[in-house]
């Protein structure tokens, strides 16, 4: 089995038994008949689980698989008509971004994605999908014009975060995200994203504001990729899987956190092994939920959206049922 | 036997632990040294200087209460949601022991402090952030102040000053600290969506979410010299495109010479630029407030 996770390997070594097993019996000519059937049946038992208790590294590594189908992927099997638009007028084409106009069953829309590459050829041209600053700005540009011609938005997020590095700080990296989060907040349009890998920190937020936010099954978003996290909490990058566990950045945490509104169900084994189930249930969710905002008007959606993120945070406050008495901090004077 | 009598021992061995090393006989925190010249100097004149080294001009950090006396009219702040507190919403190893022990040694409830005052006589709201609290880092809680401290001025029509000083997103709260980048720049847009003025003041060092949300969304965005300012981390960068960065990389002036930045202001005259600022969108003897 190509590209077949550590985790996976007892599943793979049953099937790989199975066939030589299978193999033997044709040449030798001895019945293997009930042999075989009870070792599918322990192969199906073991897939399901497998797959049922994935634990969050193990997801983290399905989202990080080279194989996984990327934006692209998905916009060319989900959307007709796919014209992809370059540039961001001000500088430079971010390919670590991809989008452009395309129409889902007929309509309109605004599509837009980061973009990870399929080889090592294509993830140099871009960036292995950390956009830089010109990236995001691209993506602001398209969002603007779907606004202006009254189009709904659809993102794909899979990223390991924005671009580190002193040219994209040069040219503002802060800025271009920030000025992101802050415009799609005011869209009159309905904004629906979808995490389809790895959604990693500001950068997959700047493509993140959206009325929905769906992800996929095994698709994982944190605030910090967890081999950082791991680096920062016990200096040592490799115990990624460990941070992946206390991280919550499953779809599943998501949806308790109220961030996330739905999870969209992978094929068995994961997005890669069947792209075209994938693309159609994603397309199926997709569209739904478009047609639940279609009803919206534009500052609805605008309502709707600052809500959405209004709520989001846990804290105490003790005092909250009685209006709190204005306290008044007289600052000694340094 | 006598192999071993004459075995020569090939290290002295000194008693350990028993003797506590002396120390020069000068009372803790009177002298202070400048980071960045080396310079040792009176705590007492830097304070006096508005903690800006007298020799060198370095800004050494401030935290909330140190920056309201020195920014706000007689010091003097009517705090808001003074009573916020981090909860421990992913049960993160270590984090609730951690939040504890940053409230003693700080002081304070969570890394920022919000609230109205006034600056040369006009009205503002204001929040202060802190580094001295868990690094600035803003989760639930910082978000969620800045975001009332928003709100409040939008309800009464008052300017918003925000000085930030932040290592970034609290990754004890993970995506929810995430989450906190999209609120408070919704806020923002808003906010200055109906005419609002909102004045971000940059401090050392600010990064990362902090930077990438409403740090960089001012209308007016100022900084003090000297201040890292960037989204990732110098360490970070350096790894992953293995090149030497130049010194004053992610330094104020780095980021005033690549267009980011309105203005590096010197804490001696932030006061005053920022009253004239307040100022110059006054109207009628009101802060303008466009809607």
């Amino acid at each position: 089995m190509a590209g077949e996770l550590p985790f996976e390997k007892p599943l793979s070594e049953l099937r790989k038994k199975i066939e030589e097993l299978k193999k033997f019996g044709a040449e030798s000519g001895i019945d293997f008949t009930d042999e075989i059937c009870r070792l599918e049946e322990r192969c199906t038992h073991l897939q399901e689980k497998l797959y049922d208790e994935l634990t969050p590294s193990q997801k983290m590594h399905l989202a990080r698989h080279h194989s996984r189908p990327t934006s692209l992927d998905y916009i060319q099997t989900i959307f007709s008509d796919f014209i992809e638009l370059h540039g961001d007028r001000l500088f430079a084409d971010d390919l670590a971004i991809v989008g452009g106009l395309a129409k889902l069953n007929g309509i309109p829309v605004t599509v837009i994605g980061h973009q990870r590459g399929k080889d090592t050829k294509d993830n140099i041209a871009r960036f292995f999908g950390s956009p830089h600053p010109e990236g995001f700005r691209k993506a602001l540009r398209l969002m603007q014009q779907a606004n202006k011609f009254n189009r709904p938005i659809v993102t794909f997020i899979d990223t390991k975060g924005a671009y580190p590095g002193n040219t994209a700080e040069e040219r503002g990296q802060s800025e271009a995200i920030a000025r992101n989060l802050r415009e799609m907040a005011m869209f009159g349009v309905p904004i629906i994203c979808v995490v389809i890998g790895e959604g990693g920190s500001g950068g997959a937020l700047a493509l993140g504001v959206g009325n929905r936010i769906l992800m996929l099954e095994n698709a994982i978003y944190s605030v910090i990729s967890p081999n950082g996290a791991a680096s920062i909490l016990w200096k040592d990058a490799s115990r990624a899987d460990e941070a992946a566990a206390v991280m919550k950045i499953t779809a599943d945490d998501l949806v308790s956190f109220g961030i996330v509104e739905e999870i969209i169900a992978e094929p068995q084994g994961g997005a890669h092994r069947d792209l075209a189930v994938q693309a159609e249930t994603i397309k199926e969710a997709v569209w739904r939920h478009l047609q639940e905002l279609s009803g919206f008007s534009a500052e609805q959606l605008v309502v709707d959206r600052y809500e959405k993120f209004r709520k989001i945070g846990k804290f105490k406050s003790p005092s909250a049922q009685a209006e709190p008495a204005a306290e008044i901090i007289e600052s000694a004077q340094v | 036997m006598f192999k071993d009598l004459f075995h020569k021992r090939k290290y002295a061995t000194i008693p350990s632990g028993q003797q506590p090393r002396t120390k020069p006989d000068i009372p803790e925190g009177l002298m202070s040294k400048c980071p960045k010249c080396g310079n040792i100097q009176f705590s007492k004149e830097i304070e006096k200087n508005l903690k800006v080294c007298t020799s060198c001009g370095h800004h050494f950090r401030l935290n909330a209460m140190e920056r309201i006396a020195i920014t706000l009219d007689e010091g003097r702040i009517e705090e808001f949601d003074a009573d916020l507190e981090s909860e421990d919403p992913l049960q993160f190893p270590g984090y609730a022991g951690k939040l504890e022990a940053q409230k003693k040694s700080s002081g304070l409830r969570d890394a920022v402090v919000t609230g109205h005052g006034a600056i040369g006589g006009l009205p503002v709201v204001a929040a202060f952030m802190s580094f001295d609290f868990f690094a600035g880092s803003m989760g639930s809680v910082v978000g969620e102040k800045i975001t009332r401290a928003i709100e409040q001025a939008h309800a009464r029509k008052l300017p918003v000053i925000i000085f930030s000083t932040s290592s970034g997103a609290r990754m004890q709260e993970s995506i929810l600290s995430l989450m906190q980048m999209a609120k408070t720049s919704a806020a923002l847009a808003k906010f200055q969506g109906d005419g609002g003025l909102y004045i971000s003041v940059i401090t050392d060092p600010t990064t990362g979410g902090v930077s990438a949300s409403f740090a960089m969304l001012g209308d007016y965005i100022l900084a003090e010299p000297g201040a890292l300012v960037g989204f990732a981390g110098r360490v970070v960068i350096e790894q992953t495109i293995r090149q030497k960065l130049p010194d004053n990389f992610q330094t104020a002036e780095f980021n005033l010479q690549h267009g980011q930045l309105d203005k590096v202001v010197h804490r001696k005259e932030m006061k005053s630029i920022l009253t004239k600022l307040l100022d110059m969108h006054a109207v009628k003897g009101d802060i303008a407030h466009g809607g």
